[in-house]
């Protein structure tokens, strides 16, 4: 479960996330919406631990993320923006080092890193450096080392960012896969995922929290029946066409 | 513990996974060589020990461990990946320490590769090797020492470049605090006491004090407590920037 409460994050005078409560529970498929600069990615990195929050809370499992990080981090796992990894490493050493971090060892550590191999495909690049991948290819290596644990809670930011229309399914049927017991929040600022994916989903924009309903629900908000509508309505104030 | 191994582990072999490893270190060995054949008169001298070999270390580190320091974290920070490595159930102390520690052992492994300097005065002569151990202690102390400054600036910019610089500009500082020219110019006018705790200060003092091949106390303390320091401040400018 995770619990967010009140959760703000200040810049100076700017105010990158305002106010935010909502909680979510095991099979919920999380979209996060929102333009451009709403504080998406400030959410999920104050979600995950990366940034402390100006105020309120944020609990995942149980455990506080500031009071308690690492009993939280344990239980999620996470693919911060753009899939930043070690571009001097091998595909192999690589998540060879998460399964370090992460603890695990013996039979379970060689089924679970077969597992992510397998499901994300990639065999062929293992011993190849992480630098010379491609774009879909570094995205997929991000994935694997957010699912290596099997974690109860995954944050994925941008998940298919730059990757390919089959890749992107790939992704998506990966997503829907796991679904079932896990608590899954992806941003995106692709309407069709939302759809293909999520059966709950957030609109913020300007750092507050604008709209929390099921896909369909949002759709049904514009006289279109268009979730693209509804966004742009809820997002810029403006009328449906 | 484990966290530390694993991220030691990980960094440590990221040095050799590039040619900069063993550019780094044959730099190191040739101008270590040099400047103890040309400028210290290692043949000449007519002694077997390894002063002059020793006595350019500190110029060397000055130039040479911010090469090593300056991608710790400035790296880290520029290519995102201090965000996937902070977001693991991973305590920033652990980072901190285990990215210093590799680093600390490349250096260790590069003045161990040094070793062909002590093959020959032993074959020249009869040195006291107890002190040139010492002196070789002393040396891998003060590497941590300009390490662990650099390691700091490291955290405090994604620029590498920059990250090199002020490191430098530091280790500068606290090297040349302990020099006689700036002691005796000091020493005209300030009070005993500010000289004395300038040189204390200094890394070329307690450097110094270990390689003429007696360990002190004061001196491992010394080390330790600026290595301590400089790493605490690496974990505070860490928690206060990783995000910019």
């Amino acid at each position: 479960m995770i619990e967010i409460r009140n959760l703000t994050k200040r810049y100076g005078a700017l105010t990158a996330v305002n106010d935010i409560s909502f909680t979510v529970t095991p099979g919920q498929v999380l979209g996060f919406l929102g333009p451009n600069g709403a504080g998406k990615s400030t959410t999920m990195k104050m979600i995950t631990g990366f940034l402390a929050p100006s105020s309120g809370s944020v609990t995942v499992c149980g455990h506080d993320v500031e009071s308690d990080p690492l009993a939280a981090k344990a239980c999620m796992g996470y693919l911060p923006e753009g899939a930043p990894s070690y571009g001097e490493m091998t595909v192999r050493s690589f998540l060879e080092f998460i399964a370090d971090i992460r603890g695990l060892s013996g039979e379970r550590r060689r089924a679970r890193l077969d597992d992510v191999i397998a499901r994300l495909q990639l065999e062929s690049v293992l011993e190849q450096m992480i630098e010379t991948l491609s774009k879909g290819f570094k995205r997929r290596v991000g994935l694997a080392q957010a699912l290596l644990h099997d974690p109860q809670v995954l944050i994925l930011d941008e998940p298919t960012d730059g990757l390919d229309p089959n890749q992107k399914h790939q992704v998506r049927t990966l997503i829907n896969d796991m679904s079932k017991d896990k608590i899954i929040v992806i941003s995106t600022h692709i309407l069709e995922e939302v759809d293909a994916v999520c059966n709950r989903a957030i609109i913020i924009a300007g750092g507050r929290l604008l709209a929390d309903a099921t896909p369909k629900e949002l759709a049904a908000r514009a006289p279109t029946g268009r979730l693209d509508d509804v966004f742009r309505q809820i997002t810029t104030g403006q009328k449906a066409a | 513990m484990h966290n530390v191994k694993s991220i030691f582990r990980r960094e440590f072999s990221s040095y050799f996974a590039t040619p900069l490893a063993l550019v780094f270190i044959v730099f190191f060995l040739v101008l270590a060589a040099a400047f103890a054949f040309q400028f210290g008169n290692f043949y000449e001298r007519g002694q077997a020990d390894l002063a002059p070999f020793f006595s350019f270390h500190p110029w060397l580190y000055l130039f040479l461990i911010p090469a090593i320091s300056m991608r710790l974290w400035a790296e880290e920070r520029k290519s995102g990946s201090i965000e996937l490595l902070m977001t693991l159930p991973v305590t920033t102390w652990q980072a901190v320490i285990g990215k210093f520690l590799a680093a600390w052992a490349f250096a260790g492994v590069a003045l161990a590769l040094t070793f062909p300097m002590w093959i020959t005065v032993n074959y020249l002569g009869d040195p006291d090797n107890g002190a040139i151990l010492a002196a070789y202690i002393g040396s891998w102390l003060m590497a941590g020492g300009f390490l662990a400054i650099g390691a700091c600036l490291s955290a405090a910019t994604r620029n590498q470049v920059i990250a090199f610089i002020f490191t430098v500009v530091i280790c500068f500082g606290f090297l040349f605090s302990g020099f006689p020219i700036v002691l005796d110019m000091v020493s005209g006018w300030a009070p005993r006491v500010l000289v004395d705790a300038l040189a204390s200060l200094s890394f070329y003092t307690h450097f110094q004090a270990i390689s003429k091949g007696v360990i002190d106390l004061r001196d491992l303390l010394y080390f330790g407590t600026v290595i301590g320091v400089w790493l605490a401040a690496n974990s505070i400018v860490l928690d206060m920037k990783k995000a910019d």
